[in-house]
C-alpha cells in the first residue's frame, strides 16, 4: 500500500455518535435496498388489524375499548419480527463480530442497532396508523399526543428488544427465543403504553392518563439505561 | 507483538486450551496448525479480543488483553471463513463502512487503495451479495487491512474456494503480508502454509505440541513434522 496514504497511526477510536451514525447509515441503506425487515413487518401488521377488524364485529363502544389493544399488540408482534431479522442480518455472516473488532464502545452499536431498529418500527407504525384509523374509524389516533405515545412505547420495547435479540440470536431457537424472553419483561412498558393509548381514544384529558404515562416514561428510562450497562456483557463470549 | 503466556481457556467444564505459550515476533508469519477441535479458532478469538481468556496472559501490539481490548482492536486486522460483510451493500460501501468504525482520515483514498489491493476496483459499485465466495473472501482481506493494522491474523481463509480463488487468495495474501506486518494463520491446507508461512505451530490437544522455522524444517517436510508433533 502506498505509505503516503497508509500512515502507521492513521487510526483512533471514533467518536461515539460518529459510531452510532455510521451503524444507522449502514442498516437503513442496507434495508431500503433489500426491504427484506420492513416489508414483513408492514405485511404482518397490516394483515394482523385486518384480521382483527374483521374477528371482532364489535359494537363502536367496546370497539373503543379494545382498540389501544389491538394496536399494541400489532406493534408487539411486529417488532420482534424486525428485531429478529436485525440482529440475525449480523449473526449470520458474522458481521457481529466485524461491528465488536472496531475499536468502538460497545454501547455505540447497541445504540446503532437500536435506532435503526427503531427508526424500522416507527415508519411501519406511520403507514399502519392512518390504515387503523380509517379501519376502526377511530381519527384521535393521529393527533400529536398519540403519536407521542407510540414513540414512548416503541423506544422502551426496542430498548429492551434490542438487547434481547443480541442474546437470544446467538441461540439456535431465536425465532421462538425472543418473544418467549421478550414479551414477559416488556409487559411493563405495553401495559403503560396500553393504558395511555386507551384514555386518549376514550377521550380522557391529561391529567387521567398520567400515572400510566409516567410509568411509561420511567421505564423507558430504565430499559434504555439497563440495555446500555448491559450489552458489554451480552456480546461477550 | 504476541506474547501469550499460560492461556488457559474453559467453556463451563470443558477446557479447551491448557495452558498455551506462545510468542510471535515483529514481521512474522506464523501458520497455526493442527487438527479439528485443538482450539485454533478459540485461541484466535482470544487474540482478537472476541473471547476473554479463563487464565493466563495475552498481549498483542503491546497492550494486554482483555483489559486494553479497544488499542489492540485500532492495531489487528481479522480474517475468518466468514466474511463479515453485508451482502446488500456494496463494495465501496462495505469498506466505506467499516473506514467510519477505524475513524478513517481521508476514507475516500483507504478504500480506493484497499480495493486496487485485493483487485477489486472494477466491483466497487456491485452489491456483496452478486461476489462469488472468493470475491468476498478477498474483499474480507480489503476490510480487514482498511486500517492499516500491525497485526492479522486469518482463520482458515481458504475455507470454501476453488483452485483458482485460492490462487488468487494467495497473491493477496502474500500482498499484505509483504508489508511487514505480523500474521497469524489457522489452516488444514499444509501445502499452502508451507508456501506462505516463516514459522509453523501445530496446536494439539489445547498446548503448542511444537513449533519449527521454515528454515529449520529444510531437512523435511511440514507434513512429516505435522505428524511427528500430532504422534508425540
Amino acid at each position: 500500500m502506498n505509505p503516503d496514504i497508509f500512515t502507521p497511526r492513521d487510526t483512533a477510536r471514533p467518536s461515539f455518535p460518529g459510531a452510532v451514525l455510521a451503524i444507522i447509515q449502514k442498516d437503513l441503506t442496507a434495508e431500503f435496498r433489500s426491504r427484506e425487515l420492513f416489508s414483513a413487518m408492514l405485511v404482518f401488521s397490516l394483515l394482523v388489524i385486518i384480521i382483527f377488524n374483521f374477528a371482532l364485529e364489535l359494537d363502536i363502544t367496546v370497539r373503543k375499548s379494545v382498540a389501544a389493544g389491538v394496536l399494541w399488540t400489532t406493534f408487539a408482534f411486529a417488532g420482534t419480527l424486525g428485531l429478529n431479522r436485525s440482529m440475525a442480518v449480523e449473526k449470520d455472516r458474522g458481521c457481529m463480530d466485524g461491528l465488536l473488532l472496531a475499536p468502538v464502545d460497545r454501547s455505540a452499536i447497541f445504540f446503532g442497532k437500536a435506532i435503526s431498529n427503531l427508526v424500522f418500527m416507527l415508519i411501519v407504525e406511520a403507514i399502519v396508523l392512518p390504515v387503523y384509523a380509517l379501519l376502526y374509524n377511530e381519527m384521535r389516533i393521529l393527533q400529536p399526543g398519540f403519536l407521542g405515545v407510540i414513540l414512548l412505547g416503541s423506544i422502551g420495547y426496542i430498548a429492551v428488544g434490542t438487547m434481547l435479540a443480541t442474546m437470544s440470536v446467538q441461540t439456535r431457537m431465536r425465532e421462538i427465543l425472543l418473544p418467549i424472553l421478550l414479551f414477559p419483561i416488556a409487559v411493563p412498558v405495553l401495559l403503560a403504553a396500553v393504558k395511555v393509548s386507551g384514555g386518549l381514544i376514550a377521550g380522557a384529558e391529561w391529567p387521567e392518563i398520567l400515572t400510566p404515562l409516567n410509568i411509561l416514561i420511567v421505564y423507558d428510562v430504565v430499559f434504555v439505561s439497563i440495555a446500555y450497562m448491559v450489552f458489554d456483557a451480552v456480546v461477550e463470549e | 507483538m504476541i506474547e501469550v503466556k499460560k492461556l488457559v481457556k474453559r467453556f463451563g467444564l470443558k477446557t479447551i486450551l491448557r495452558g498455551v505459550n506462545f510468542t510471535v515476533q515483529p514481521g512474522e508469519f506464523v501458520a497455526l496448525l493442527g487438527p479439528n477441535g485443538a482450539g485454533k479458532t478459540t485461541f484466535l478469538r482470544i487474540l482478537a479480543s472476541l473471547s476473554r481468556p479463563s487464565l493466563g496472559e495475552v498481549r498483542v501490539a503491546g497492550y494486554a488483553l482483555p483489559g486494553q481490548a479497544a488499542q489492540v482492536r485500532a492495531r489487528l486486522g481479522v480474517v475468518s471463513h466468514m466474511p463479515l460483510l453485508y451482502p446488500d451493500l456494496t463494495a465501496e460501501e462495505n469498506l466505506f463502512f467499516y473506514a467510519r468504525m477505524y475513524n478513517i482520515s481521508n476514507p475516500a483514498l483507504h478504500v480506493l487503495e484497499v480495493l486496487n489491493l485485493v483487485g477489486l476496483a472494477h466491483r466497487r459499485k456491485d452489491l456483496v451479495r452478486t461476489f462469488s465466495r472468493g470475491m468476498q473472501q478477498r474483499l474480507a482481506i480489503g476490510r480487514a487491512v482498511i486500517h492499516d493494522p500491525d497485526v492479522i491474523l486469518f482463520d482458515e481463509p481458504y475455507t470454501g474456494l476453488d483452485q483458482d480463488a485460492s490462487e488468487m487468495l494467495d497473491e493477496v495474501l502474500r500482498s499484505v503480508a509483504s508489508q511487514g506486518r505480523t500474521v497469524v494463520m489457522t489452516s488444514h491446507d499444509l501445502v499452502r502454509a508451507e508456501d506462505l508461512a516463516t514459522r509453523f505451530d501445530i496446536l494439539s490437544r489445547g498446548v503448542i505440541a511444537a513449533s519449527s522455522t521454515k528454515e529449520a524444517l529444510q531437512n523435511t517436510n511440514l507434513l512429516a513434522f505435522y505428524k511427528q508433533a500430532l504422534a508425540d
